[in-house]
């Protein structure tokens, strides 16, 4: 009796067994990589969504913004955000020009954040800190007349900035076929 | 007796020297010298890399943030690997294969981290396809090249992963419906792409055309998302995050999205409408009156070329070309076309239909469905080669502002 039950545990184990294959000869898992730590995760997790999900701690205000910018981004965006030679980052909405900048084309405020944590100074990307990056952000957003000079930008404020282009955003209706969108 | 052995010496010298002597080009490069009679020297002996004949010189075109592919000078429809297309938006990361990982974590069960030797243990997959930048139309002038007007397209074997296999692998919740691409590059670069393309032909691929992939194109491991804008193919990823909803990163808000009409934005066009050009006879070529193989490129990010027509009489009149087998899904093929040229000034021009049944539009037709103030992606018009009475070959350029 007892080699019977183990006779049928062994053949219910080749048939439904861990990692078995399936019909088609392909596991259900390969058990390849190693899983990830959480402390792992945290240290790459860079990512922020448009609620704020993601954002750290700190804050930032317009004045030091100002600080930051002439110190560390004039160079290449001009004194004002609008001079260049690299891409113009200030113009209200309603601006004569053509450029596409922040404050007329920029959807979420909280791309700003991001954009900027990760890819800024050209020369030195990831080199700000959380609140200088607040900072910039809160003179950015003043500079292209969406927020006042004293509004201080955090975690809790800035997903509740609203762009003035996001309105003009619609997903792509392109869909193949003879109609030419 | 110094003399005779240095006669010696001179003579088994000029025949090893000869068979690898080296000029300098212009350029300031070394290349082999042209020997008068190939038959009555032998050559230089096998070697690890093989080398350009020193009379080929295709190049890409570089400007601060792309080069370009010379379309006008390649054959078939694979891109050499060194002359694959390039955008890359802080420049090109050094990565060290065995220090490399990819995490993908977020709304999965098991948030996994895979090496490049994980990777490569999974079971592999192949596919040859292209991948073209959703900003590859330049205009303004009569002499550019099809490198010039759209070199930002490229055509690669690539070999790797299906994305779906890891998807399995690490357990994707299913109400996942988005996930960010992160790239390890020097802007950390990211896109927001739906799960349903990581289940229908995402790729993680580490092979380009037979070797590892060229830094340039994302050494030692991209996504690749075949038909679609080739910035979401993020080269060099770190991290894959799953989530429910888009990001919104400034790759796909301030960047790569396009004015079109009534003063709307469009966002998220991923799919690469069909195109061609022709790449033969182009600007700077001379015609010579007589046959003329009209030779060019189709594509489409939606499926296969149906069919590409092509026009020798300035679009009064179109007929079929014939298609080079195979003709791959979201892939490059080669069309050819016999012409009679008899000497009257004309244009040529090509266009793609694709399965869907989409046909190439005219530029006018772009700005009729779009509007004037049109961004500059995802255009892929007709594009016209004129042909003078001398045998000069000019670009049409149209512009629509």
């Amino acid at each position: 009796m007892r080699t019977f039950f183990l006779i049928l545990f062994l053949v219910l184990l080749l048939a439904f067994g861990r990692g078995d294959n399936t019909a088609a000869g392909w596991p259900l898992h390969f058990g390849f990589g190693r899983i990830a730590t959480t402390k792992e995760i945290a240290a790459l997790n860079i990512s922020i969504r448009p609620d704020g999900k993601g954002l750290p701690a700190g804050s930032g205000t317009v004045r030091e913004g100002r600080a930051i910018y002439l110190m560390k981004c004039a160079a290449c965006h001009g004194s004002t955000g609008v001079e260049g030679p690299q891409a113009r980052l200030v113009a209200p909405m309603g601006d004569t020009t053509r450029a596409k900048a922040i404050g007329n084309y920029w959807p979420y405020a909280t791309t700003l954040f991001d954009y900027t944590r990760r890819a800024m100074p050209y020369n030195a990307p990831g080199s700000l800190s959380a609140g200088e990056v607040y900072s910039l952000t809160a003179f950015l957003l003043y500079a292209n007349k969406i927020i006042d000079s004293e509004k201080v930008i955090n975690a809790a404020s800035l997903p509740q900035v609203v762009m003035p282009a996001k309105k003009f955003f619609v997903t792509d209706d392109r869909r193949g076929g003879p109609e030419i969108r | 007796m110094n003399k005779k052995i240095s006669r010696r010496k001179l003579l088994w010298g000029a025949a090893t020297a000869a068979s690898v002597a080296l000029i300098r080009t212009v350029t300031g490069q070394s290349i082999h010298a042209a020997v008068p009679d190939p038959t009555k020297m032998p050559g230089p002996l096998p070697g690890p890399v093989g080398k350009r004949s020193p009379f080929e010189h295709p190049v890409r075109k570089p400007s601060d943030i792309s080069s370009r592919s010379p379309l006008q000078d390649l054959y078939g429809m694979i891109t050499p690997s060194d002359l694959h297309f390039e955008r890359h938006h802080a420049g090109i990361p050094a990565i060290d294969p065995h220090q490399y990982e990819l995490l993908i974590h977020g709304m999965v069960d098991r948030p996994t981290v895979f090496t490049l030797a994980d990777l490569r243990r999974f079971p592999a997959l192949s596919r040859i396809c292209f991948i073209e930048c959703s900003g590859n139309f330049r205009t303004g002038k009569e002499t550019m090249t099809p490198q010039d007007i759209c070199g930002l397209t490229s055509q690669s074997e690539w070999t790797g992963v299906l994305l779906s296999t890891l998807f399995r692998e690490v357990g994707v919740h299913p109400k996942a419906t988005w996930f960010l691409a992160e790239g390890s590059d020097a802007a950390v670069m990211t896109r927001s792409i739906p799960v349903s393309k990581g289940w229908d032909d995402a790729m993680i691929v580490y092979g380009q055309n037979g070797e590892a992939i060229r830094p340039e194109q994302g050494y030692p491991a991209r996504l690749l998302l075949p038909g679609w804008e080739g910035n979401t193919s993020v080269k060099w990823i770190r991290r894959i995050e799953l989530s429910d909803q888009p990001f919104m990163t400034r790759e796909e808000t301030s960047k790569y999205t396009e004015p079109i009409k009534d003063g709307k934005i469009r966002q998220f066009s991923f799919e690469i409408d069909a195109r061609s050009i022709i790449t033969f006879p182009a600007w700077p070529v001379q015609l010579e009156k007589g046959w003329i193989e009209i030779r060019g490129l189709a594509w489409s990010g939606r499926g296969k070329i149906k069919r590409v027509e092509v026009s020798v009489d300035t679009g009064k009149t179109w007929l079929p070309a014939r298609l080079q087998e195979p003709v791959l899904d979201k892939a490059h093929v080669c069309f050819r076309y016999l012409w009679n040229w008899r000497g009257e000034e004309t244009e040529i021009l090509s266009r793609a239909i694709d399965e869907t049944g989409y046909i190439q539009p005219t530029l006018g037709q772009l700005v009729k469905a779009r509007g004037v103030d049109m961004g500059g992606y995802h255009l892929n018009p007709v594009t016209a080669w004129r042909i003078r009475r001398d045998g000069a070959v000019l670009f049409k350029p149209e512009n629509w502002k």
